[in-house]
């Protein structure tokens, strides 16, 4: 069965089902992210929406806009991937905060400023994932982190072509967070699952064909 | 994204932010009739019968060729350019299959070798996203980098 046909079957049931478990998740890797920079950090409650593929890249200011992206590939009971975007501007201060120097990645974005971007995608995915894997009571294993710092279009189209074996939809559950230790920090969650790994998500929490 | 355009006289097509995909120009350079595709999949899967044909290499290219002969291309004159078609990512996962960027290039260069349409410029593979603008006037086709200056096929 393609991804359109099952995506387009979600209902409202379904999506507020996702949401759910993307809000713990939201929340626990806040947690983690305010630890980490001993500030607090804010997540907002995530939106799940079914989109256009080729309006994903909207959402991070347009196809060419450069952003910075981190992608963990999941594996395990689920597989697919999560993606973790940033501006460029909230990159330089994320990982300003992390490691207390004057930050450009635009003019050198070098083994310390990548370094510090996977750092900081590992424990809020990680935190984010935790959350999935307890709800769902599911084994997914992160990968390590890979990062690109690109045109938005190029990345989303990679991730969601790549792991999600898209059809012409996509579902984007997208987490927006602030902070007040620094304020302009906004960044985006993308959760790409497979198409048979969305069959297993909602299976679990007991909404398929529901 | 898995869009089709056929343009003539001023026309300037675009396709912005290829990561994967290749964007694909075909160009009759005597009557200045020119068009693009933008293929996300290298081909149509056999066992579907639904689908955006203008998504793979295969149907999206027949589509375009079909168009610019009705706008009046000769097909023997026809000249391809390529872009794209990169792998923004190092996919960690033990995964050996090739990545959907460099089977994309592949299966558009055979496609246009099996119609023989000689590809007069390409600009394929590597690491970083791209945006094709093609000037049908002129047949001239920017491609746009955010590291590099712009490179013209």
């Amino acid at each position: 069965m393609s991804l359109d046909y099952k995506l387009s079957e979600l209902g409202p049931l379904q999506l507020d089902a996702l949401k759910e478990v993307a809000s713990i998740g939201a929340g626990n890797a806040a947690t983690s992210l305010s630890n980490m920079l001993s500030g607090k950090i804010e997540m907002t409650v995530p939106e799940v929406n079914i989109m256009p593929v080729d309006q994903i890249p909207d959402i991070m200011g347009g196809a060419e806009n450069l952003i910075v992206a981190m992608l963990v590939e999941i594996e395990g009971d689920i597989e697919g991937g999560v993606l973790f975007a940033l501006d460029t501007n909230g990159a330089n201060r994320l990982v300003e905060l992390l490691t207390a120097q004057e930050v450009d990645i635009e003019e050198n974005l070098g083994e310390l400023e990548e370094s510090a971007l996977k750092e900081i995608a590992n424990i809020l995915t990680g935190s984010n994932l935790n959350a999935f894997s307890k709800m769902l009571d599911m084994t997914i294993k992160p990968d390590v982190p890979s990062l690109a710092y690109d045109m938005a279009g190029a990345i989303l189209e990679v991730c969601f072509i790549e792991l999600g074996q898209v059809g012409d939809y996509g579902l984007v559950i997208e987490t927006e967070f602030n902070s007040d230790v620094a304020q302009g920090i906004n960044g985006n969650f993308f959760l790409i699952p497979d198409p048979d790994s969305l069959d297993i998500m909602l299976e679990k929490l007991g909404v398929l064909n529901g | 994204m898995a869009d089709l355009n056929v343009g003539k006289e001023d026309d300037v097509l675009i396709t912005s932010g290829l990561g994967s995909c290749v964007g694909v120009t075909l160009y009759d350079s005597r009557t200045k009739i020119g068009g693009m595709a933008h293929v996300m999949l290298p081909e149509f899967p056999p066992n579907r019968d639904t689908g955006n044909p203008a998504k793979y290499a295969d149907t999206a290219l027949d589509m375009l060729i079909d168009k610019l002969k009705q706008a009046g291309a000769n097909q023997r004159r026809f000249e391809a350019k390529m872009a794209g078609g990169a792998q923004m990512f190092k996919f960690s996962n033990s995964n050996d299959k090739m990545r959907i960027g460099a089977r994309n290039i592949k299966a558009v260069k055979t496609y246009l070798r099996e119609h023989k349409i000689p590809v007069k410029g390409s600009e394929v593979g590597k690491d970083y996203g791209r945006t094709m603008e093609f000037n049908v006037a002129t047949g001239e086709a920017i491609i746009k980098t955010v590291k590099k200056e712009d490179i013209i096929l």
